[in-house]
């Protein structure tokens, strides 16, 4: 049987003051999946996402998440009550609260006003805080304030952050920005782990990690805006023009 | 767009923590001393005597601590929220006015012109009072009006800044714009509201006489009541997960935008809320000042309130009040002392806080302690 699509982007193009940062883009991503997105600076990676999430709105073509959801009509807070998170790419959580009231305001319910006025934290919502901390590994850490934490704890957090809100599809850039190489693979696991459950895109550059990632999977290599190949990471690594746009300039050796 | 709203808002790690029994403790000394040894003083101790605090004195207080309610409206939305606001004083303005206009009524026939409309009606022909002064006759409708004309304005405006996602310096300038078109509008003899005169010359309020001590006292008591009202809400909604996503809208409002959060109706809430406490607050300080004018609402008077914040030290709710308190002790001091200086000190004021102590007032206990830390620990190590 083949698997369910959960995200459908057809046709897409988005200008700005005529620099062409996206051109006819399709993608499909199924649901389950765990994708990489490679493709050297400016290749639309970040536009890319913020279409997906509402911040642009796309010139022309059709964004659909599910069977028939159309995300181009609506704004970033209504995607993200669909279930579409997202992680940006440099680290940004709130600075001046703990790590524990990072993942409270994150956890997935009521987003209204008088909620949050009248809300009061129910021993699920904490054993659930406890269990993400733990994914996290930032348990002993949950009363530090996360402006204190270290630039690759922070990007943890923001992933926790993300896992709060339950969501279904995952959206995450450059996790492993700043991380050390340890650091780098325990992420990768946990990217490798949530897939099945979860589907994810991660933009990423280094190739150690999306060799890690990537495994058997297919990864999609973008460039000024367009889709240059799709495929496992070797095939992708062996393309000629893949090689001659990206790997060629030595981003391989980063 | 750059995110303009961190040069100028906050920057991180400048908040001051105050250690909660020490806020406590601060908050109930101060409770003890505006609101039983004051009042007594002026009542009991002799006139002449050292201990005794002046019928002008208590009027002064009372109108400090006016200014003290509008700077934790600021600090509110600034301190808080992220919202440098720099038309606070048009809704604390607006307050006043909405009281003004039924204390102007309550003047009856003892004004100049012994006539039942108010003074300035006469003097520029009104023939009869305009119909949408008649029903200020009542307090009740004033005082409702007190609230719901700033909190209208403010939301209609609020929703339309929020909406379009305006932010950092652009929202500040608006709302510099906007108290400035409101003052120009006031100004102008036909928007019934008396021109550059404003409202003055009240004499009863409620039946009371205005110009009697007792009175007087007896608003400083509702000012005192209302601070400590308005810091008690908002200490609760800081405690909030409402004031948690305030403050993460604050540092970083693009995470709560993308965490499923209208951002919009959050400050809305709190601008609207920030409205009604400076409306509250106005209406407040106009019995005990005794007048009411545009110039109430003149772009610097925002600023001044937005400097109170700044050195009183901003993100806390006892600063603004400290803020308040002491620069305005200071004006009233620097204003008889050297008039011509005074606009130099309150700048010099601000640059000095700025630049060696961002955290204001407030912070100062923290500084000192670790300060002396760094001391103690320095030789020996």
């Amino acid at each position: 049987m083949k698997p369910e699509i959960i995200l459908t982007v057809e046709d897409v193009n988005k200008e700005f003051d005529g620099f062409k940062a996206i051109t006819n883009l399709n993608f499909y991503l199924d649901r389950g999946e765990l994708r990489v997105i490679i493709g050297p600076n400016g290749a639309g990676k970040s536009t890319f996402f913020d279409l997906l999430t509402g911040r642009t709105k796309p010139d022309t073509g059709r964004i659909v998440f599910g069977r028939s959801t159309d995300l181009t009509s609506l704004n970033e807070f209504e995607i993200n009550r669909l279930g579409i998170g997202r992680k940006f790419q440099t680290p940004s959580v709130y600075v001046d609260h703990t790590v524990f009231e990072n993942l409270l305001l994150s956890l997935k319910g009521p987003r209204g006003v008088f909620a949050a006025l009248f809300h009061r934290t129910t021993a699920a919502q904490r054993s659930r805080i406890d269990e993400l901390l733990g994914l996290i590994r930032l348990g002993p850490k949950r009363d530090l304030r996360a402006g204190q934490l270290a630039h690759g704890e922070k990007q943890w957090l923001e992933i926790g952050m993300l896992l709060a809100q339950d969501p279904q599809v995952l959206l995450v850039d450059e996790p492993a920005a700043g991380m050390t190489d340890e650091e780098t693979h325990r992420t990768g696991e946990l990217l490798i782990s949530l897939s099945g459950k979860h589907s994810l895109i991660v933009v990423e550059h280094d190739m150690t990690f999306v060799k890690q990632i990537a495994q058997d999977r297919k990864v999609t290599v973008l460039h000024q805006g367009t889709l240059l190949c799709e495929g496992r990471f070797e095939e992708v690594q062996a393309n000629p023009r893949v090689r001659e746009v990206y790997l060629g300039r030595g981003k391989a050796h980063k | 767009m750059p995110n303009t709203s961190d040069t100028i808002v906050i920057r991180r790690g400048l908040l001051s923590r105050i250690p909660a029994n020490l806020e406590l403790g601060g908050v109930i000394m101060a409770a003890l001393v505006l609101v039983v040894v004051i009042p007594v003083l002026n009542v009991l101790a002799p006139a002449g005597s050292a201990l005794h605090i002046s019928d002008f004195s208590i009027n002064l207080y009372g109108k400090y601590l006016c200014y003290a309610i509008l700077a934790i409206s600021v600090d509110l939305l600034w301190g808080y929220t992220g919202l440098l606001s720099l038309g606070q004083c048009m809704f604390f303005t607006l307050g006043g006015y909405a009281l003004g206009m039924y204390l102007m009524l309550m003047i009856g026939k003892l004004g100049q012109y012994h006539s039942d409309l108010p003074d300035f009606m006469v003097f520029l022909g009104y023939p009869r009072l305009p119909s949408h002064w008649v029903p200020f006759r009542h307090f009740w409708f004033a005082a409702a009006a007190v609230v719901w004309v700033p909190g209208l304005v403010a939301m209609v405006f609020g929703y339309l800044a929020f909406r379009s996602r305006i932010r950092g310096v652009y929202f500040s300038i608006l709302t510099q714009a906007l108290t400035y078109a409101s003052c120009l509008m006031f100004f102008r003899n036909d928007f019934t509201f008396g021109g550059n005169n404003g409202l003055t010359d009240f004499k009863f309020i409620v039946g009371y006489d205005l110009r009697s001590p007792a009175t007087q006292r007896v608003l400083y008591l509702c000012t005192c009541l209302l601070l400590f009202a308005t810091y008690g809400a908002c200490k609760w909604l800081t405690r909030t997960k409402f004031g948690k996503v305030q403050r993460a809208v604050r540092d970083s409002e693009n995470r709560v935008l993308f965490s499923g959060y209208a951002t919009a109706n959050f400050k809305l809430f709190v601008f609207v809320l920030a409205a009604v406490i400076a409306s509250v607050a106005g209406a407040l300080y106009v019995p005990q000042v005794g007048i009411i004018n545009p110039s109430e609402m003149a772009a610097d008077k925002s600023l001044e309130a937005v400097v109170w914040v700044a050195v009183g030290g901003r993100g806390t709710l006892i600063g603004p009040v400290i803020g308040a308190i002491g620069v305005n002790a200071l004006k009233s001091w620097a204003t008889r002392a050297y008039p011509d200086l005074w606009l130099l000190i309150l700048g010099s004021l601000f640059i000095f806080i700025v630049l060696f102590l961002p955290g204001g007032i407030v912070s100062l206990p923290a500084r000192i302690a670790s300060w002396r830390r760094a001391r103690k620990g320095g030789p020996s190590a």
